[in-house]
């Protein structure tokens, strides 16, 4: 059992450690370290710090069911916002740094590029969920709601890993990683699922059959 | 046909060799003043994980067609690179170039042509006279770079194996090999790489064939030791290690045009009016500069190549 003052510090740790992948492309940038082409490197080590972190996010509760390590729920929200910052960072960059705020072409690629709607559509959906993250927003909209709501991150997963596989050229490999592994995470979920309403039928089952006898 | 040359470099335009091999500044500088950070630069000779610099070519003339703008650095040419025989990562072939052995390195001639022959690579190329070409290279993924390229016209060494009547396409096809190639184990291009050019385009004084870049011999990961360059084409048509040259009747398939062929056609001159199916032609990122620029049809050489195309739908035949 770990105490609250465990606790806080483990929060911190992991605080810092979703900070590092931020560290190390400023410490790139500060050293050349960013290539030939920074503005790329800079879009794909955002883009990428995304997908890992919504699939971290994700990978959450499996964790949880499978190890019985319950406090591990605990650094779910901080986990999805790191998911959220990395992809407010890569937006920001495409808006910024690659498009420099050129509206016309931006409001253009948005709907008319697939692979940037797809994308763009990802990052909308986890504003939602970035905005009722707040134990307040769970009391306001009740668990049931905010938990169907919060399903939303695996549309926004997937979204993410298209826009991903969109914009490779020919070596699918990583997209295609991802992919198998956000397919895994949802898979382990159905079969808790699967596994719950069994359970379920077999309680009414049980109440049934003597009901039946009497 | 009439070939306007672009205005010569001046001696005094062209960089250096120290002001080369020093790192780029411009682009961290820039990117540092966007977010709030301070630039850094290194000069290549402090970078420990830098390879030796290749040996000087001798006798290398300046040849015509030349741009003026500033030259990639050395360190960028030769650590950005497409080159999916080493990687699909452009800092790959850099990493893994070094399993190509490119002496003794022969080429076959073949084909449509009259004296078929199958040549060690400097007796090859002995009868050139080495030129330096300052090119653009523009990326279909929408980057460029200028290159101080070192070669002779693809032209005049075709000529010396006198095309028949029949010789219609020029096929390229890079050297496959497992070994020296990691990249080809992987199924991401069906392997060897074939590119292709219709004869009246190989033999534009703009195309040539190159053995060099900066002086110096030509770096594996950029394409060693024999390697196309067509400038008004997007990079891939210009192949690298080029261990074929077949002319042809038919238009031959080539390697990426058979991996999609909606999005890479045959011809792929730069044209930033006709987009790729996924992202825009219309501008580009020079390498080492912040601000997009905008992209010039047949990448600013249609005053001489434009007349290629006279007639031809370029969306259709793009």
């Amino acid at each position: 059992m770990s105490t609250p003052i465990q606790h806080r510090l483990g929060k911190a740790l992991v605080f810092a450690a979703c900070l590092l992948p931020l560290a190390l492309l400023l410490w790139r940038g500060f050293n050349a370290g960013l290539g030939a082409n920074p503005i790329e490197a800079i879009t794909h080590a955002t883009g990428d710090w995304t997908l890992r972190f919504l699939l971290i996010t994700l990978a959450i509760t499996p964790v949880r069911r499978l190890s019985g390590w319950n406090r591990v729920i605990g650094f779910r929200r901080m986990l999805g916002l790191f998911a959220f910052f990395y992809g407010t960072l890569h937006l920001l960059t495409y808006l910024w740094l690659d498009k420099f705020f050129a509206w016309s072409d931006i409001l253009h690629d948005i709907p008319g590029r697939p692979f940037i709607t797809i994308g763009f559509s990802a990052f909308v959906l986890l504003v939602p969920l970035a905005l009722t993250s707040t134990a307040a927003s769970i009391r306001r909209l009740g668990g049931r709601r905010w938990r169907v709501l919060h399903r939303l991150i695996y549309v926004a997963a997937l979204f993410g890993v298209i826009h991903y596989w969109w914009l490779v050229k020919a070596d699918t490999t990583l997209p295609a990683t991802y992919l198998s592994i956000l397919a895994l995470l949802f898979a382990v979920r159905l079969w808790f699922a699967a596994g719950k309403a069994l359970q379920r039928r077999a309680l009414t089952l049980r109440k049934q059959v003597p009901a039946g006898r009497q | 046909m009439l070939i306007r040359n672009a205005p010569d470099v001046r001696s005094s335009e062209i960089t250096s060799e120290r002001l080369y091999l020093h790192r780029r500044e411009f682009i961290q500088a820039a990117l540092g003043a966007a977010a709030g950070l301070l630039g850094a630069s290194r000069t290549i000779e402090a970078s420990s994980a830098q390879a030796p610099l290749p040996p000087r070519l001798d006798g290398v003339r300046k040849g015509p067609f030349g741009t003026s703008e500033k030259q990639t650095p050395y360190e960028d040419i030769t650590t950005y690179n497409n080159f999916y025989e080493f990687g699909t990562d452009k800092s790959d072939p850099s990493r893994n170039a070094g399993s190509l052995r490119t002496t003794p390195w022969s080429v076959k001639v073949d084909g449509e042509v009259n004296k078929p022959a199958d040549y060690h690579l400097e007796d090859l190329i002995k009868p050139f006279a080495l030129e330096e070409r300052v090119y653009r290279l523009r990326c279909v993924e929408g980057w460029s770079m200028v290159v101080p390229w070192v070669g002779f016209p693809l032209g005049d060494l075709l000529k010396r194996f006198e095309p028949t009547s029949k010789a219609k396409f020029v096929e390229f096809t890079t050297l496959f090999d497992l070994r020296q190639m990691p990249g080809q184990r992987s199924g991401v291009l069906k392997w060897p790489y074939v590119e292709g050019l219709r004869l009246d385009e190989a033999m534009h004084p703009l195309a040539i064939l190159t053995v060099g870049l900066y002086g110096r011999v030509l770096p594996n990961q950029d394409g060693a030791p024999l390697r196309l360059v067509v400038p008004w084409k997007y990079g891939f048509k210009s192949i690298k290690s080029i261990v074929r040259i077949h002319l042809v009747e038919k238009q031959p398939m080539t390697a990426w045009n058979l991996e999609s062929p909606h999005e890479y056609g045959f011809y792929s001159n730069v044209n930033p009016e006709v987009d790729h199916p996924r992202w825009s032609q219309a501008t580009e990122r020079r390498l080492g500069e912040f601000f997009k620029r905008k992209t010039l049809k047949f990448n600013g050489y249609g005053d001489q190549v434009a007349s290629l195309y006279s007639g031809m739908d370029l969306r259709k035949n793009f």
